[in-house]
């Protein structure tokens, strides 16, 4: 009980704490990649201490919405990130929320950010939510299909009681499995509004999605956005660890060398992702608007393959 | 218990009568609006009660001389006795204040009343005729209501095609219970219930309960009249239409398919399925590109409709493979969802009453920044919002979360049908939940923040209390069945026992109040606890930036990319918002054509974009059949002008083809 709460507790604040060296990581490799010397890998935390120090600029017409929906954004998202196990699943509230609550709460999170683009009535929030719910009516519903998946392989939809599942009993190589996977990336690079869906680094205001929806915020409010953005990507990238990756993930009641071993190998993991993922971003060309939901509705195809693969054979 | 609700029934005709009386007089929307609120708390009460105690009877001499008029109260339509008191007497609560913009009440204070006593009437009935007189009554008074505005063309459209799919839908449930009743005519639910029909005839009544209450509740292709009716409608009225009459029908299906048919074989709960699945993605779409609010909540309702139905679905497909665990769990997410459907539609038609009184306007392209000049309707709407959309920690999330967990419960059905169709139902739903999410920013976003539109929506003032209490009352009440689950579940578990014979595990014994549908393992759910996380870290973020930071604020104009915009009209609209949805999704139930029209080199007037959308189940369902209904009538026209000696030919002839057909039939 006790050792189950602390693991909550500092998988809470590992996860706050490192979700900006995951996104500085990503951006040096990116801009070394690009033969640039690139910003230091703290450079995400000197951004979001620069942001606390500076005063709100609000819009003369911003409602109370528009303020109080970065910190309930921060907080769904962390609250989401809490659910997911990232070095041991032994975790205490792990029971409150399985992976469609994660999903949802996520979703909860993008509603509110789509309404707070709307807040100010400028164009530019306008499309910017319009688009991010035309992408998240696709990646929504293939999230659900990776999770029914992944639930009908492990016999639930408990992230932790899947994670053990691929961790101890004999799941092997499966089509619907590879079938998720793929459609879990797909998912993940939407939602995380990274290239070839949206363009993290952009200034062009008219290819933007994420960005124009906080191009109002200012100040602390874009400091908890910001942070909200990182823990998402490591949120993601701990939910496709667990998922697909679980070896060195310490199980529930584990003891302490094997937590150690867990956190160091799921800081590999991290590592290599975010790695992996700089490097996809750097070999491909941000998509058109239009042809989104082509790949998008891709995953959510797949998907759907994969459940329908295992409604009809528990093998496949 | 059962003599209340009939006290109640008859109060309502007595109310209707005064409401006739009192005419344009103020004292008649206070007498009548509340006196249907009691009597609608009172209806809420004994549904409750009668949810957890045996099943009631009651014979009254009254109607078909040898049949008389049976009543019943069992868990059933006590739970359903339940939602309509709840809706009514929210719906009575905000007509109080927004009967006083009425601009002809005495077109509404009577038919209200007797409104309320049809839908009492359907849910106690328990024979044939009282069922169907109830059924047709609730109907007509519904019709008189959606014609109190007249005048206007469109809803003198709406009007007539309301009453044709009535009569349509009535006609379907009489054949099914003809069906039933068989030669013996056995009128009373006592005796269908008792009569094993051969399958053919089962089917056939199946099909005929499908098409009746169907067309009632909202169900893909019988939906047509429903975005035309409910709008059209004063706001309280499409609250109880949206919210409760759809509900009745919902108990009308169940009653016949659940009830007296006894269960049916798989290919007819895959039918189900495949409607319901079909009925969600189409009704959300359609909502996402209507423009009048709402109409667009009266889409919602049909895609609601089809969440419902694909949960009824799920049940009949366990309950025919013998698996009444998750028969269970399906029924009981079904009703949960028709529960939490009364709460958050009800809120937000009440929402979009007071943004009418306010404003003038139902078109979302007028309105804009009303969170400012409404506060607590806008506060209320934006709950509203977040529980259609299926966002935790609201109720409407908890009953589509309950739904899933049914479709993940059994995936080796024997059927091939049911194999297929079940995943695929659970990526409809999906897909329709995002989509409503998408509708429910729409909404809000357009018509309640960024700037105004127009000088109404600029001038808006706050609705008065009764809307308020009305909206604030169904708004706590979606948070707190969104946050206790556990209680509905329960609520609900007598319910699923008296229709299946097995219900869900009780849930309010479970440790900190968690729901788990089926065991620990498969998966739990704890709304409570994730609420208060959600709030806390919220909290806990906002005091520790505000203190660790500058912790200023100033006020500026918009940055905007540096282009402030000094015109509202460069907002986003409602249409530009359903662009690229419209584009995505086109071809699922309409077809959308946006050309520009630019004028030729020289011409001064200016260029214009014309979209335009149809809707093919109106093109080509609706449209040949209204021509072929025409051409038919214009055939038989000659028929009408004939002497009465042609006239009492044709009554010998139709009498000596009907012996004959009996003479061959024995």
């Amino acid at each position: 009980m006790m050792a189950d709460l602390a693991i909550q507790l500092v998988q809470m604040t590992l996860v706050l704490t490192l979700a900006p060296l995951l996104t500085g990581l990503v951006r040096k490799v990116k801009a070394r990649l690009q033969r640039r010397i690139g910003p230091p890998l703290l450079q995400p935390y000197r951004d979001l201490r620069r942001l606390l120090g500076k005063e709100v600029v609000l819009a003369e017409n911003a409602s109370w919405l528009f303020s109080t929906a970065p910190y309930a954004i921060f907080a769904c998202t962390w609250v989401a990130a809490a659910l997911v196990p990232t070095f041991a699943t032994g975790l205490m509230f792990s029971w409150s929320g399985d992976l469609i609550v994660i999903a949802a709460l996520l979703g909860t999170a993008r509603f509110i950010q789509a309404l707070a683009g709307m807040d100010i009535g400028t164009a530019f929030g306008g499309i910017g939510a319009s688009r991010e719910v035309m992408i998240a009516s696709l990646a929504e519903p293939a999230m659900i299909m990776i999770v029914f998946s992944v639930a009908l392989i492990a016999g639930s939809t408990q992230l932790s009681v899947v994670a053990e599942h691929m961790l101890t009993a004999h799941v092997g190589l499966r089509v619907s499995l590879a079938l998720a996977l793929v459609a879990l990336l797909i998912v993940a690079l939407a939602e995380n509004a990274r290239i070839p869906a949206d363009n993290p680094a952009t200034h062009l205001e008219l290819t933007m999605v994420h960005e124009a929806m906080v191009l109002e915020y200012s100040g602390r409010h874009l400091a908890m956005i910001e942070l909200g953005v990182a823990l998402k990507l490591l949120l993601y990238m701990s939910m496709i660890a667990c998922i697909f990756f679980p070896p060195g993930l310490a199980g529930s009641h584990a003891a302490m060398p094997a937590l150690v071993l867990g956190a160091a190998a799921w800081l590999a993991k991290l590592a290599v992702a975010g790695v992996a993922l700089a490097t996809f971003e750097m070999s491909i060309a941000k998509m058109r608007v239009f042809r989104l939901p082509n790949f998008v509705g891709g995953a959510l195809m797949l998907g759907l393959l994969g459940v329908l693969l295992l409604f009809v054979s528990r093998g496949m | 218990m059962i003599t209340l609700v009939l006290a109640a029934i008859g109060s309502f005709c007595l109310l209707a009568i005064a409401g006739a009386a009192a005419g344009r007089a103020a004292v008649g929307r206070y007498g009548v609006y509340g006196g249907c609120a009691v009597l609608s708390l009172l209806s809420f009460g004994v549904g409750l009660s009668a949810i957890g105690n045996p099943a009631e009877t009651l014979h009254l001499p009254l109607g078909i001389p040898w049949i008389g008029m049976h009543l019943r109260l069992d868990a059933l339509s006590g739970f359903f006795l339940m939602l309509l008191g709840l809706g009514a007497a929210g719906a009575s609560l905000f007509a109080i204040g927004y009967g006083a913009h009425e601009e002809a009440p005495q077109r509404v204070l009577p038919f209200y009343p007797l409104f309320l006593a049809g839908m009492h009437l359907v849910l106690i009935a328990a024979d044939a005729f009282t069922f169907q007189f109830a059924w047709e009554a609730m109907s007509l008074a519904s019709w008189a209501l959606v014609l109190s505005q007249h005048r206007d063309p469109a809803n003198a459209h709406a009007g007539f095609v309301y009453l044709i799919m009535a009569v349509f839908s009535g006609l379907a449930m009489l054949l099914g219970f003809v069906v039933m009743a068989g030669a013996q005519g056995g009128f009373t639910f006592e005796a269908m219930r008792a009569a094993h029909l051969p399958p053919v005839l089962a089917a056939l009544v199946f099909v005929f309960a499908l098409i009746g209450a169907g067309s009632k509740a909202g169900l893909v292709p019988l939906h047509v009249w429903l975005p035309l009716a409910h709008p059209a409608a004063p706001s309280h009225v499409s609250a109880l239409m949206s919210g409760v009459m759809t509900k009745v029908a919902l108990y009308g299906f169940i009653r016949v398919v659940f009830d007296l048919l006894g269960g049916v074989p798989w290919w007819a709960a895959t039918l189900v399925l495949v409607l319901g699945g079909v009925t969600a993605v189409v009704g959300v779409l359609q909502a996402l590109l209507a423009r009048d609010i709402k109409q667009l909540l009266a889409f919602s309702t049909v895609e609601n409709i089809g969440i419902i139905f694909v949960g009824l679905g799920l049940a009949l497909a366990f309950r025919a493979n013998g698996f009444a665990t998750g028969a269970a769990l399906a029924f009981t997410a079904a009703l949960f969802h028709a529960l939490n459907h009364t709460l958050f539609k009800s809120l937000l038609f009440f929402g979009a009453g007071a943004v009418l009184n306010a404003t003038g306007t139902r078109d979302m392209e007028q309105l804009g920044g009303l969170i400012k000049r409404m506060p607590v309707v806008s506060a209320a709407m934006l709950a509203g919002c977040m529980a259609i959309s299926a966002l935790p920690p609201m109720n409407g999330f908890a009953s589509e979360w309950l739904t899933f967990q049914a479709v993940l419960l059994r995936p080796e059905l024997p059927q091939w049908g049911l194999k297929l169709m079940i995943p695929a139902d659970g990526a409809l739903l999906a897909l329709a939940a995002a989509l409503a999410a998408a509708c429910f920013v729409r909404l809000f976003g357009v018509a309640f923040l960024g700037r105004p539109r127009s000088v109404m929506a600029a001038e808006a003032v706050e609705a008065d209390r009764w809307t308020l209490a009305a909206m604030l009352g169904f708004a706590g009440l979606s948070l707190l069945t969104g946050l206790f689950p556990g209680v509905v579940i329960d609520l609900l578990g007598p319910v699923s026992q008296a229709v299946l014979g097995t219900r869900m595990p009780v849930q309010m014994t479970d440790p900190w109040l968690t729901t788990i549908p089926v065991e620990a393992s498969r998966g739990s759910y704890n709304a409570l606890l994730l609420f208060a996380f959600v709030a806390l870290s919220g909290g806990l973020a906002a005091v520790v930036v505000k203190r660790l930071g500058h912790g200023g604020l100033r006020r500026a104009p918009a940055w905007d990319c540096g282009f402030p915009d000094p015109t509202p009209m460069t907002q986003y609209t409602g249409a530009s918002f359903g662009q690229p949805i419209k584009r995505v999704y086109d071809g699922l139930g309409y077809v959308a054509h946006d050309r520009v029209d630019m004028p030729a080199p020289g011409d001064t007037r200016s260029a214009r974009l014309i979209s335009e959308r149809s809707d093919l189940i109106w093109d080509y369902l609706y449209a040949p059949l209204g021509v072929a209904v025409g051409r038919i009538a214009t055939i038989l026209n000659v028929l009408q002008f004939l002497t009465i000696r042609r006239y009492l030919g044709f009554v010998f002839a139709a009498l000596v083809v009907l012996l004959l057909a009996l003479a061959l039939w024995q």
